[in-house]
Order: C-alpha cells, then sequence, then structure tokens
C-alpha cells in the first residue's frame, strides 16, 4: 500500500490547548513512523462530495505509536478548522494521510548542531514535535525555543515548554509577547526583531545553529531576514509559512 | 448469525471511497475554476524552504544550457529588452489554495526558446534558481504559450517574497512547478527530480488530477528512494 494513501483515523482525544487551539489524538489503522516536522493531510467530504482539505503538522513524537497529534488553531471562516472544532467528537473519524515533508524535519541524530526554534503563534506545532523527540531521544544538543504570541493566553503547550525548560537545562524556553504580558513580566515584550534575533543568536556562541522558523508569512520573512544579519548562513536557516486564509 | 463481514463488506465507506464527515457542509462557494481539494484565496500566500534570497539586478544572469548546440545568458538589461506579453493566469499551490485571474507581465519561454537551437535528445526541464532551488518538468509544458519568466506582478516589479526579480511561471501545474528567483532553464534527456520532488512531491503535479505527492503520478512506479 502507498504510504500516502487516505485512511481513516479515530479521534481518539480531543484537548483544548488555548481559546483558540485544540489538539487531536487520531488513532490510524496504518501509522508510519514520521519525522519531526512533518505534516498530515486532512479531508473533508460533505454530501454530495465536495471536498476541502488543509495540512497541519503534527505535534507528536515518532516515539508515540500508532496515532498522531495535530494541534489546530481556529481559523475566521475557516472551512476545515470551524467544522474540526465544532462537528468533530471523540469516536468520530477523520480522512487523513501523511506523513508528508522531507525538508522541515530534525531527525535527532546525536552530533547534530544546537538547535534554534522561532515560532509564531500555531506556527510552535512542528517545533514542538522537535522538542518531544529530543526529550524521548534524551538527547542533551543545546536548544532554545524562542515562541511569539500576541498574549498569555495564547501560550500552546505552555505547561509542558515549562516543565521541560525546569527539568533540563540545556533546554531554554525564551517567551515573546507582543501585545499584552503577564503581570511583572521581565522577559521580551515587543513585535520580534533583528537586535531580539542577534541576542538569541549570541547565546549559542561560538556554534552555529540550526534554525527551524515556523510562523505567518510575514513572520517567518522577518525572522529568516534577521537571523541571516545576526550571523546565520542561509543554509542553516529552514522555514515552514502559512498564510493568513489557512482554514 | 452475521450477514456479512464488516472488513469486507463492499458498503465499506473506504471501499466505495464514499466516506463523508457527518454535519460537514460547504463554506465556500464551488466554482469550476477550483481544482479537486483547492479552496479560493484572494491573498499571494508564500511557500519557501529557507530565506528570500537578495539579487542585486547588477549581478543577475539568465542562462538556456544542458542539451542546446550552444548555451545563451542574458543580463538583466538584455533580458528586458526581449518581447514581452501580459499574462492573466489563475495560479495553484499545492498547500491548497489557488488564485484566480493574476496579472503578470513577462517573456514567454516560446520567445527565449527562439535563440538557441535544442538537441533532439532534450525532453525534459530542470529549472534552477538563486539559492539553489530546482524543480523538473517535461519540456513540452513549457512552449505553445504555457510558460513565461514574469518579471511583473500586479503592475509592480514582482516582489522578492514572490520570487522576484524574475520567476518562471507554470501556471498549469502547481505552483512549486513556478521556480521563484530564476536563474535559467537546463535541458535534459531524463526526468531528474528537483528539490521537492526529491523530497517525495509529484513529478508532474497537475492540479486537476490531484498530483501532489509522487505516490499520486500516473505510472505509480516510484522507487523508494523517492517515498516520503
Amino acid at each position: 500500500m502507498s504510504r500516502v494513501a487516505w485512511q481513516l483515523a479515530t479521534v481518539k482525544a480531543i484537548k483544548p490547548e488555548t481559546p483558540r487551539v485544540k489538539t487531536f489524538t487520531l488513532a490510524l489503522p496504518n501509522w508510519t513512523p514520521q519525522l519531526a516536522g512533518q505534516h498530515y493531510d486532512l479531508r473533508l467530504t460533505a454530501d454530495g462530495g465536495y471536498q476541502a482539505e488543509r495540512s497541519y503538522s503534527i505535534a507528536s513524537p515518532p516515539e508515540q505509536t500508532g496515532e498522531i497529534e495535530l494541534t489546530v488553531e481556529l481559523v475566521n471562516e475557516g472551512e476545515v478548522s470551524g467544522y474540526l472544532f465544532e462537528g468533530v467528537a471523540v469516536g468520530d473519524q477523520l480522512e487523513v494521510r501523511g506523513p508528508i515533508g522531507g525538508y522541515f524535519v530534525w531527525r535527532g541524530e546525536p552530533s547534530a548542531p544546537p538547535l534554534l526554534l522561532v515560532g509564531g503563534g500555531s506556527g510552535v506545532v512542528p517545533l514542538m514535535a522537535m522538542l518531544r523527540h529530543r526529550r524521548a531521544l534524551g538527547l542533551r544538543t543545546p536548544a532554545v525555543l524562542l515562541f511569539s504570541v500576541r498574549s498569555p493566553e495564547e501560550v500552546i503547550y505552555q505547561a509542558e515548554l515549562e516543565a521541560l525548560a525546569q527539568a533540563d537545562d540545556s533546554f531554554t524556553l525564551l517567551l515573546d509577547y507582543t501585545r499584552q504580558a503577564p503581570p511583572g513580566w521581565a522577559g521580551y515584550h515587543r513585535r520580534l526583531d533583528a537586535a531580539m534575533l542577534a541576542e538569541v543568536v549570541a547565546r549559542f556562541g561560538a556554534a552555529q545553529p540550526q534554525a527551524f522558523v515556523c510562523g505567518p508569512t510575514g513572520f517567518v520573512e522577518s525572522v529568516a531576514n534577521g537571523l541571516q544579519a545576526a550571523g546565520l548562513p542561509p543554509e542553516m536557516i529552514l522555514t515552514e509559512r502559512f498564510g493568513p486564509t489557512r482554514g | 448469525m452475521f450477514l456479512s463481514q464488516p472488513f469486507l463488506s463492499l458498503s465499506h465507506p473506504v471501499l466505495m471511497g464514499i466516506f463523508t464527515n457527518r454535519g460537514f457542509q460547504p463554506k465556500r462557494p464551488t466554482n469550476p475554476k477550483l481544482p479537486p481539494g483547492q479552496y479560493e484565496t484572494t491573498d499571494f500566500p508564500v511557500l519557501t524552504a529557507g530565506p528570500t534570497p537578495r539579487i542585486a539586478l547588477t549581478n543577475w544572469e539568465f542562462r538556456l544550457e544542458g542539451l542546446v548546440e550552444e548555451p545563451v545568458k542574458w543580463s538583466w538589461e538584455e533580458f528586458n529588452k526581449l518581447p514581452m506579453q501580459d499574462f492573466n493566469p489563475d495560479i495553484h499551490c499545492v498547500t491548497k489554495w489557488s488564485k484566480f485571474d493574476t496579472h503578470w507581465r513577462g517573456v514567454s519561454v516560446d520567445t527565449l526558446l527562439e535563440h538557441v537551437k535544442l538537441r533532439p535528445e532534450a525532453q525534459f526541464v530542470t529549472e534552477f534558481s538563486y539559492g539553489g532551488y530546482t524543480t523538473n518538468l517535461p519540456l513540452a509544458d513549457l512552449l505553445g504559450g504555457k510558460a513565461f519568466v514574469g518579471l511583473q506582478f500586479e503592475g509592480q516589479p514582482l516582489a522578492p517574497e514572490h520570487g522576484g526579480p524574475a520567476r518562471l511561471v507554470v501556471p498549469h501545474l502547481y505552483f512549486w512547478k513556478s521556480a521563484k528567483w530564476i536563474q535559467g532553464l537546463r535541458f535534459t534527456a531524463q526526468d531528474e527530480p528537483g528539490f521537492w520532488e526529491r523530497g517525495g512531491y509529484s513529478m508532474y503535479g497537475d492540479p486537476w488530477k490531484e498530483q501532489r505527492y509522487r505516490d499520486d503520478d500516473d505510472d505509480q512506479a516510484s522507487p523508494s528512494s523517492l517515498r516520503l
């Protein structure tokens, strides 16, 4: 059977992450191990045959066998995300195919360079898969996650990220609140800019990190430019962008 | 006694290909211009695997090479003196968005090919770009007015994030076959997989056949090295 054939997954769990983000755990009849950073396509079919498809990054690591977690943001007027939020319950079936994508991936090789992960909003999802894979492998590859959100209620995976930062001193979590920060916040509280990126790159010292950047188009464009200005060569910067209309 | 084994039943939704999501209704109007699995957007989203290269026009050049009798190249100034045409294609990205009735100005590939003599064994093309991107397609898909090098989009110089200063545009195939930051065309005898194709994407990419991935291609015979 073709590895990217459509299959009928069963919704095993639905977890709210933020007011506009939910994680769907899908049990797959034909699960194959994915690479951290890959995605699945999801297809909805209406009576009459109309179909709508979207791609969603996998949040779970390949060590979580037989199932995948897809973390989905509710998009305004979103045809697919709207149905997933309102019309899908545990036990329902959904058509998916994957894993897909061979470029924006982190393989977790022990000799890999340090990791600089930069996520905007739900762009953190494939980066979380990399951090979960790293944790599952027991790797101490130095890793920094610079995670840009507008306000405190938008921090996806907050408890897990903070616990990971507590337990693993080779991992650093840097939150950037672009609009509203929590009371007493001493960290970044402005739109992500070139000076911030230069500070973060400087944390790695002489070691050149591999950067993974994921978020909305404008965010990725400015981060990729800023990382180059901070001295990272283009081949050390991998990007994944999604447009504002992704529904 | 069971009348049928569920997993053998012909009414099984997967076997029948008629699985439907209960309660799912289209929110967007259907449009015959929309290939399967696509939705219309009025934005112009960006899909690129890395940073946007910045290309100085003084260093820019465009080359035709590979299976040609004499390779040819143009500077930016020379290229802009070639005959230009307007093009108004619908474009379809593999990431599911389609954009209708876009306005481009550029040079038809037919015009470029008047400047070289192709060898008879030239059957395929590798588009190559500043930044190292490549993508492949049959030569026939660039001929007969089907493809052009776009220099202007909606009346403005093409922006770097959309492939400026120049992008090859092949609108009848998924948009990754339209290489941004195009540097030239290499004519080949064999269909040689490019950047996304080596990662498991379709060798051809017909949106109307929904050829997103290698397993969607007509021949289906995908060597394991090309699997995702």
